[in-house]
C-alpha cells in the first residue's frame, strides 16, 4: 500500500478512536464541570459497559444485532444505576469535597475492577458486531461497523449538546455548574442534579464501551487507557467545556492513530502524557478553553 | 506543635524504636522479613506524610520518588557495578533531583490539578521504565545479586541478605527518618508548613515565601521516599516496574490516611495495619486490591483523621 | 520629611471595571490614615495593591523610597507592610499561640532560641489582651477575639505600615472602645492605614482621611475638613446637601 491510502486508513482508525473517546471524555468532563468531582473510576464504568455488553449479548440468542442492541440499551442503564448508587452512598456524604472524592473514586476504581476480575475473570472476550458489511474503497476494504460507530457517536454528541443548550434540563445543569449555591437558592434540587449528572457521565462511558467492544474485546483492565486518554482530552479541551472536549478528542484520537502507526505505542503514551502534564502546569485552562472564572 | 511536653513525645518515639528492636529477638523468624519490609515501606509512608499530612498537598505520584530510589540504587549496582553505600546514595540523589524538578513544575498548580499532574508525571516515569526495558528489566524486573549486597569493611562484612542484618538496617533507617520527621515537625519550619496547609494566603501575608517552603517540602518528602526505595532494592534485592505503578502511589496515601495524616507515628501504624488486614484476607480472596478500595472509601467516609488522628483528637492532644 | 508610601497613577482593572483608577496617594510616617468610601469604591482593592495581594494593571508603588511595584507580597511584608484581613483569616485549627508564633519567628533574626519566640508571642498577645487564651484553638475564640488575634498577628510582624481592613466590623461597642485604644497604642510605633465604615471610629482615630469613590480619590483632608466637604456628602448620601 502507498503512503496516501496508508494515511487514510490511519485517519479512519483515528476517527473511530476519536468517536469513542469523545463520548467517554464528555462523561468525565460533565461530571467535573457540574460537580467539580474528578472521577478516577470513570474508566471502570467504561469497562463495566463492555463486560455487561458481553454478558447481555451472550445471554440473548438469535441474530447478533439483537443481542448488541439489547446491550446498547441495557448495559448503560445498569452502569448508570450503579453510578447513581455510588453517588448517593459515597460522593454525597463527602459533600463533593474535591480531594476526598478523588480518594473515594480511586477506591471505587479498585472495587469495580477487582469485582470484575472475581466474577468475569481475567480473560478477554469478544462481542460479535451487529452487522459485518464491508465498504470497498479503491485501495482497501473497510468495516462498515466502524464507520457506524463514528456516526452513532456524532449523533449522541449532537443530542447531548442539544439537551445541554436547548432544554430545561440543560439549563438546570448549566445553572448548577455556574453556581450551585445560587441554583439551590432558586429551588433547583442540586443533589438530584448531581446524582443525575454522575449517572449520565457513567452512562456515556458505558455507551462508548458497548460501541467499541465488537472491534476490541471486553477485559477487566480495559478501563485504564480510556481513563488516561479522557483525562488528556478533558485537560487539553479545557475542563468542563463541551466544544473543547470534542475538538480535543478528535485531535487526540487522530494523532493517536497516526502516531502509533509510526512510533512505539509506549513512546507515544510517554510523549502524550508529558505534553498534557505540561499543558496543565503552564496553561491550566486548556489549549482551547478561556481562563476560568 | 505547641511548646508542651517535648519530653513525652521523644520518650514515645524512642520507646517505639526500642520496641521494634526488642521484637527482633522475640518474634519468630518468619516475621523478621515481613517487619523489615514494613519498616522500609513505613519510611515511604512517612515521606508521603511529610507532604500530604503537614503541607496538605495530596500527590498521586509518589511512586516515582520511591521508584527513583529503587532504580537509582538497583541499577547503580546491576549496570554500573557500584558498591552498596555508593548505590544507596545514588538512589537518594536520584530522588532528590527528581523531586526538585517535579516540585518546580507541579507546584505551579494547586488542588485537583496538583493531584492529576503528579499522577501524570509518575505515569511518564513508569512508562519510561517500560520503554527502556533492556536497561531496567521492564515489567519483569531484575534481581540484585546477593554478592553485590554485602557491605565490606575490610575486617568484617555486613551481608544485607542476612535476616538479622536486614532487620537491623531497616530499623536503623526507620529510626533515623522517624526522628528527623519529629524534629522537622516540631521545628519552626514545621510550623510554617502547617500554616501553609491551613491557609496559604495568610501565611504568605505573614512574610513567608510559600512556594520555596513547599518546594523544600516536596524535596524532603521525595528524598525520604527515595531512601525507602533505595533501601528496598538493597535489602530485598529486586527492582521492578510495579513499584513505580499508580498502585504504589495510592498505597502510601492509604497507609497515611489509615494511620493518621499529620501524625509522626501514623504512617507506621497504617502500614502495619494494612499489611495485617491484607494478610488476614488473603485467605479468602486473591483480589487484595478490593480490600484497598474498600478501605479507602471507608476511611474518607467515616474515619478521615485515621487511627492516631482520632486518638489525638479524643484523648492525647500532645501527640506530635 | 519623605513619605512612607506613595502611589503614582495606580490602576487596577477587573474585566471592564476600573476598580482603582489612576490613584496618586501619599502617606507620611507616623500618621493614622483612614480610607473611607461607599461600598465598591475600590478601598479594599487599593490596599490589596499596596500589600501585594493583587498586581496593578498600571502605575507604581513606592515604599520608603524604593519602588516595590513588582515585588511579591511576602517581600513587602518583610519590608514592613503588614495586612490584616477584612474577613477574619486566622488559622482556625491552630492555637492562638501558634497563630502569633508564625509571624514572630519570621521576624527573629537569631533563628535559634525558643525563648525569644515565646517572649515575642506573649508580648503581642498581652498587648491585645489575649494572653490567657494562648492555648485555645483560634477557631474557638469569639469573633471579637479573632479580630484581635488578627491584629496581634499584624503587630508581631513589627510592621512599619499596618493596614487594617475594616477591623471593627462585627465588634460590640465595648470592644470598639478597647480597639481604639489599641490602635492609638500601635500608632506610637507604626504608621496605620485603616479602612473603616464606622464613622465615629474614623473621626476619633484618623489624623487624615482619604475618601474613595468609583476607584478614584474624591477628597482628602483632616476629619473636620472631610466632614464639611460637600462632594463627600453627596457621594455618601447620594443627594446634594
Amino acid at each position: 500500500m502507498h503512503f496516501g491510502p496508508h494515511l487514510l486508513l490511519a485517519a479512519l482508525e483515528g476517527l473511530v478512536t476519536s468517536a469513542v473517546l469523545a463520548l467517554t471524555a464528555l462523561g468525565l468532563s460533565l461530571v467535573f464541570g457540574v460537580m467539580r468531582v474528578v472521577n478516577v473510576a470513570h474508566g471502570e464504568f467504561f469497562m463495566l459497559g463492555a463486560v455487561l455488553a458481553w454478558a447481555i449479548s451472550t445471554a440473548i440468542s438469535g441474530h447478533p444485532a439483537l443481542g448488541f442492541l439489547a446491550a446498547l440499551v441495557i448495559a448503560p442503564l445498569i452502569v448508570g444505576a450503579i453510578a447513581l448508587v455510588a453517588e448517593r452512598l459515597v460522593l454525597r456524604r463527602l459533600n463533593y469535597n474535591p480531594e476526598a472524592t478523588i480518594v473515594a473514586t480511586i477506591g471505587m476504581l479498585y472495587i469495580i475492577q477487582q469485582l470484575a476480575l472475581s466474577f468475569y475473570g481475567p480473560e478477554a472476550r469478544p462481542v460479535e458486531p451487529p452487522f459485518s458489511y464491508r465498504i470497498l474503497l479503491p485501495w482497501f476494504g473497510y468495516s462498515g461497523y466502524k464507520l457506524s460507530i463514528i456516526a452513532a457517536s456524532a449523533l449522541l454528541l449532537t443530542a447531548t449538546w442539544l439537551v445541554l443548550t436547548r432544554t430545561k434540563v440543560g439549563l438546570i445543569m448549566r445553572a448548577t455548574q455556574y453556581d450551585s449555591e445560587t441554583a439551590q437558592a432558586f429551588g433547583i434540587a442540586v443533589g438530584r442534579v448531581y446524582g443525575g449528572v454522575f449517572a449520565l457521565g457513567a452512562m456515556l462511558a458505558a455507551i462508548a464501551a458497548v460501541l467499541i467492544v465488537p472491534i476490541s474485546q471486553a477485559h477487566y483492565l480495559m478501563g485504564q487507557d480510556p481513563l488516561l486518554l479522557s483525562f488528556i482530552v478533558v485537560i487539553i479541551g479545557g475542563l468542563g467545556s463541551l466544544r473543547g472536549t470534542v475538538v480535543a478528542a478528535v485531535l487526540i484520537g487522530l494523532s493517536d492513530g497516526i502516531i502509533s502507526m509510526f512510533f512505539s505505542p509506549t513512546l507515544a503514551k510517554i510523549i502524550a502524557t508529558l505534553l498534557v502534564a505540561m499543558v496543565l502546569v503552564f496553561r491550566p485552562q486548556g489549549l482551547f478553553g478561556t481562563a476560568s472564572r | 506543635m505547641s511548646e508542651a511536653s517535648p519530653a513525652k513525645a521523644y520518650a514515645l518515639h524512642l520507646g517505639i524504636i526500642a520496641l521494634l528492636f526488642v521484637l527482633s529477638f522475640v518474634l519468630p523468624e518468619y516475621y523478621h522479613g515481613l517487619l523489615a519490609r514494613i519498616m522500609v515501606l513505613a519510611v515511604f509512608a512517612m515521606g508521603y506524610n511529610m507532604l500530604f499530612g503537614y503541607v496538605g498537598l495530596l500527590s498521586l505520584g509518589h511512586a516515582m520518588f520511591f521508584g527513583a530510589g529503587l532504580y537509582g540504587a538497583g541499577l547503580a549496582i546491576i549496570q554500573l557495578g557500584w558498591g552498596v553505600p555508593a548505590a544507596f546514595i545514588a538512589g537518594i540523589a536520584c530522588g532528590a533531583v527528581l523531586s526538585l524538578i517535579i516540585g518546580l513544575l507541579a507546584l505551579r498548580t494547586t488542588g485537583v490539578a496538583f493531584m492529576i499532574v503528579t499522577m501524570m508525571f509518575a505515569q511518564v516515569f513508569y512508562l519510561l521504565i517500560l520503554y527502556f526495558a533492556n536497561w531496567t528489566g521492564g515489567d519483569q524486573g531484575q534481581v540484585v545479586p546477593q554478592p553485590a549486597r554485602v557491605l565490606d569493611f575490610g575486617a568484617t562484612a555486613l551481608d544485607l541478605t542476612n535476616p538479622t542484618v536486614r532487620y537491623m538496617t531497616a530499623l536503623a533507617l526507620f529510626s533515623f527518618v522517624l526522628l528527623v520527621t519529629l524534629a522537622i515537625v516540631r521545628s519552626r519550619y514545621g510550623r510554617v508548613l502547617v500554616g501553609i496547609r491551613e491557609n496559604e494566603e495568610r501565611t504568605k501575608m505573614l512574610g513567608y515565601d510559600t512556594f520555596s517552603n513547599k518546594l523544600m517540602a516536596v524535596v524532603v518528602s521525595g528524598t525520604i521516599c527515595a531512601a525507602s526505595g533505595a533501601a528496598y532494592a538493597l535489602l530485598f534485592g529486586y527492582v521492578g516496574s510495579s513499584f513505580a505503578s499508580v498502585q504504589y502511589s495510592i498505597l502510601p496515601l492509604l497507609w497515611v490516611l489509615l494511620g493518621g495524616a499529620a501524625t509522626t507515628i501514623g504512617p507506621l501504624i497504617g502500614t502495619v495495619f494494612m499489611y495485617y488486614v491484607i494478610d488476614v484476607t488473603s485467605g479468602y480472596t486473591s483480589a487484595y486490591l478490593l480490600i484497598v478500595g474498600i478501605a479507602l472509601i471507608l476511611l474518607v467516609l467515616f474515619f478521615p483523621k485515621g487511627i492516631l488522628g482520632t486518638i489525638r483528637q479524643r484523648w492525647l492532644g500532645w501527640l506530635p | 520629611m519623605t513619605p512612607l508610601l506613595t502611589t503614582k497613577d495606580l490602576s487596577r482593572n477587573f474585566g471592564g471595571l476600573r476598580a482603582v483608577d489612576t490613584v496618586d496617594f501619599t502617606l507620611m510616617p507616623g500618621e493614622i490614615r483612614a480610607v473611607i468610601g461607599p461600598n465598591g469604591a475600590g478601598k479594599t482593592t487599593f490596599v490589596s495593591l499596596v500589600s501585594g495581594r493583587i498586581q496593578p494593571s498600571s502605575g507604581a508603588i513606592v515604599f520608603d523610597g524604593a519602588d516595590i511595584t513588582s515585588q511579591p507580597a511576602y517581600i513587602r511584608v518583610r519590608q514592613g507592610i503588614a495586612y490584616t484581613f477584612q474577613i477574619t483569616s486566622v488559622f482556625a485549627n491552630l492555637s492562638a499561640y501558634d497563630n502569633v508564633a508564625l509571624p514572630v519567628q519570621r521576624t527573629l533574626s537569631d533563628g535559634r532560641s525558643k525563648g525569644a519566640v515565646r517572649a515575642g508571642v506573649m508580648s503581642a498577645l498581652e498587648r491585645t489582651g489575649l494572653a490567657d487564651r494562648a492555648n485555645m484553638p483560634a477557631g474557638q475564640l469569639s469573633y471579637g477575639h479573632q479580630r484581635l488575634l488578627e491584629v496581634a498577628m499584624g503587630l508581631a510582624l513589627k510592621p512599619r505600615l499596618l493596614i487594617l481592613d475594616e477591623p471593627t466590623q462585627g465588634l460590640a461597642d465595648s470592644e470598639i472602645d478597647n480597639f481604639i485604644a489599641l490602635v492609638r497604642d500601635i500608632a506610637k510605633g507604626a504608621t496605620v492605614l485603616l479602612i473603616e465604615h464606622n464613622m465615629p471610629v474614623v473621626m476619633q482615630l484618623a489624623d487624615r482621611i482619604t475618601v474613595f469613590n468609583a476607584g478614584k480619590i474624591l477628597a482628602e483632608g483632616t476629619p473636620e475638613a472631610i466632614r464639611e466637604n460637600a462632594a463627600v456628602q453627596e457621594a455618601y448620601l447620594g443627594t446634594a446637601p
